[in-house]
């Protein structure tokens, strides 16, 4: 900005506070482009991205809401849903596949591993950011290595593994394997590097604190906020997940993504049936995303600066 | 990375300092206990750590690395899903399943896909990010906008795409033919049916890397783009001369991630059509639905499934090498220029 005009403070004493910041806009937006305030084509363009991002969602519902026949003959859907939605619904829940078990599997998997990734991860940042140890710095290039290797390739012998343990069927085949990841570690590890103070943890041992205290009752509270967002992203990650779960616990224990798929499988031919199936299995996810797509934003964003 | 050492001291000074301190608010104990304290206090300080990161490194071997290496020894047998182990066979599996021309259709549509949905996918990060740099009104709203697909099961996905792209009395046929377009064979086509299943992954994924790009754009020091304009720069060629090289980093990151995902996709060609298999002529069957069908499917056979995991395994090694190849020659090239971002 250049010397010699009016400081902003000079601007406000003088002409009062509205003149400042229309000084500040007129300023930025002769500095630089990121400042000004953008213009209706930008909005528009956004506006369609929305769009683009919503509709495919709400095409769902509108199927969902209408019938078999309706939608065979019109291939563009009416703007608005049609009265079949509580009568689609009923008839997914009606249906041969159990929607309810389904729906209470994924639940399960998806709170266990959330709260088991959290609590793990947390463990191991801590331990990686603030404690000192032979070989340190290589296991933590070791951790973050592993987030390269396409571990979905193993699926063979990891069947193999769960039918020795006669686990196939069962939800412990899912959610063992995701007790912790590696990129659970490595945000919490980037995280309390910069929000726990050394002297937090130096007050927690000079009054006599044993490590896993210390852990409990300086490392863990700290990192509330960066935990709340991995658990958000590990229950995402595990509502969605379908190969694994297809896999291993088939037809008869079915995780919601598994049911759509037997649903599409069995009534290809019913369309509001199926699309009835796909609201059962989104809906809660956009409920949350509602609630805390914000936390789900400042994570993505945080995770990219620090990565 | 540097920062690294100067605080490597101080949790040591903590520890060193604790087995002395800690017993002495009680009343005095027995030589013997305050030994055995201080000694457990000590195994305390040596030992937790590995303790704490032990979960995720034994996991790990377990159900990531040990599984991965035993797919190399399974590749070489007969096995059965059923039957188990049976003889060794050598590289017959390899040979089997490659000789198979269902193989190079895998190996061809999951490429066609991969590409078909990384480059639009890469180019429309960009520009949605450049847009949300802008100084908006509502700024998260439009930043979860974007990222609401995220949150969609692929499976989700793929049934409403599938039906959006049907063959006759679809919605996507139909707006083209207001337009005047001829429909579109979106399943009988391959080209066509690697187009829809591109879309169905740029659907859930681009709005999640506008936001990695979008982060790493704000990160960009400002007073860059004013050199910019003080040199005359306009805003597109400020984009491509100041944002995009800037980028570079994050860039090369959301493309090896991408790589990794997208050559292993099997959820939406899976659901695409209700049989699963990859359409009639096999034209949307990629290297993992081939990998299932081999072990789940008719054949059951655990051996020739490794062998096909095993190939794609080293593909994406074979790629992400070329990635870090040159990724080091652009970083070693951009380092003068494009600097550091912390």
């Amino acid at each position: 900005m250049s010397r010699s005009e009016l400081s902003l403070a000079a601007v406000q004493q003088t002409a009062g506070a509205g003149a400042a910041r229309s000084a500040a806009r007129r300023r930025g937006g002769a500095g630089m482009g990121a400042n000004r305030r953008p213009g209706r084509v930008t909005y528009a363009l956004l506006a369609v991205v929305l769009a683009l991002s919503a509709y495919p969602l709400y095409y769902a519902v509108l199927l969902a809401s209408s019938d078999a026949v309706t939608i065979a003959q019109t291939p563009i859907p009416s703007l608005l849903p049609q009265g079949h939605l509580t009568e689609n619904l009923q008839r997914v829940l009606g249906s041969n596949i159990d929607f309810l078990l389904a729906f209470r599997n994924s639940l399960v998997i998806a709170v266990v591993t959330s709260v088991s990734v959290v609590f793990f991860a947390t463990l191991a940042g801590f331990a990686f950011s603030k404690l000192h140890f032979r070989g340190r710095k290589p296991l933590l290039v070791f951790v973050i290595a592993t987030m390269a290797v396409p571990t979905q390739l193993g699926v063979v012998p990891l069947f193999i593994l769960m039918s020795e343990l006669g686990w196939v069927g069962k939800l412990q085949a899912v959610i063992i394997p995701g007790l912790v990841t590696a990129f659970g570690v490595f945000w919490m590890t980037q995280y309390l590097e910069g929000a726990l103070p050394y002297e937090l943890i130096e007050a927690a041992r000079v009054d006599g604190c044993s490590m896993i205290r210390t852990f409990w009752h300086v490392a863990l509270p700290a990192s509330r906020t960066a935990a709340a967002i991995l658990a958000l992203f590990t229950f995402v990650a595990s509502w969605t997940n379908f190969f694994w779960p297809f896999i291993v616990l088939g037809p008869t224990n079915p995780t919601l993504p598994v049911a759509v798929q037997l649903l599409q499988a069995s009534y290809f031919k019913d369309m509001s049936l199926i699309m009835a199936g796909v609201v059962v299995s989104t809906v809660p996810l956009v409920l949350l995303f509602v609630l805390v797509g914000r936390q789900l934003v400042a994570g993505i964003m945080q995770g990219a600066l620090k990565g | 990375m540097a920062d690294v050492t100067t605080r490597r001291d101080s949790p040591e000074a903590v520890a060193a300092e604790k087995p002395g301190r800690a017993p002495s608010p009680a009343p005095a104990p027995p030589d013997r206990a305050r030994e055995l304290r201080s000694l457990l206090a000590r195994a305390d300080v040596k030992l937790s750590p590995y303790l704490y990161i032990a979960p995720f490194f034994v996991l790990f071997a377990l159900v990531g690395l040990f599984p991965l290496a035993y797919t190399a020894y399974v590749s070489v047998h007969d096995w059965h899903l059923i039957g188990g182990q049976g003889e060794m066979v050598g590289l017959q599996n390899y040979a089997d399943v490659v000789q198979q021309p269902k193989f190079l259709t895998a190996l061809r549509n999951t490429f066609s896909i991969f590409l078909l949905s990384a480059v639009p996918q890469l180019l429309a990060a960009l520009v949605i990010a450049a847009v949300l740099d802008a100084n908006l009104r509502a700024k998260t709203f439009w930043r979860m906008g974007v990222l609401l697909p995220y949150v969609v099961a692929p499976v989700a996905v793929s049934l409403i795409f599938s039906k959006l792209f049907a063959d006759q009395s679809g919605m996507v046929n139909t707006l083209l033919g207001f337009v005047g377009v001829d429909p579109v064979r979106w399943h009988a086509d391959a080209l066509a049916s690697h187009v829809a299943i591109a879309t169905m992954v740029n659907f859930r994924w681009t709005g999640y890397n506008t936001l990695i790009l979008l982060a790493a754009m704000q990160a960009i020091p400002r007073d860059l783009y004013e050199a910019a304009i003080i040199d005359g720069a306009n805003r597109v060629r400020t984009f491509f001369s100041v944002t995009v090289p800037m980028l570079r980093p994050t860039m090369i990151f959301v493309i090896i991630t991408m790589t990794i995902g997208g050559l292993q996709i099997f959820d939406e060609p899976r659901l695409y059509d209700q049989q699963g298999d990859g359409g009639a002529d096999r034209q949307w069957l990629t290297m993992t639905m081939y990998l299932y069908e081999l072990g789940w499917g008719a054949q059951k056979s655990f051996g020739r499934a490794s062998a096909v995991a095993w190939i794609l395994f080293l593909l994406i090694v074979a790629i992400g090498l070329v990635n870090f190849a040159i990724t080091r020659r652009i970083a070693s090239d951009g380092s003068s220029s494009g600097g550091k971002r912390r």
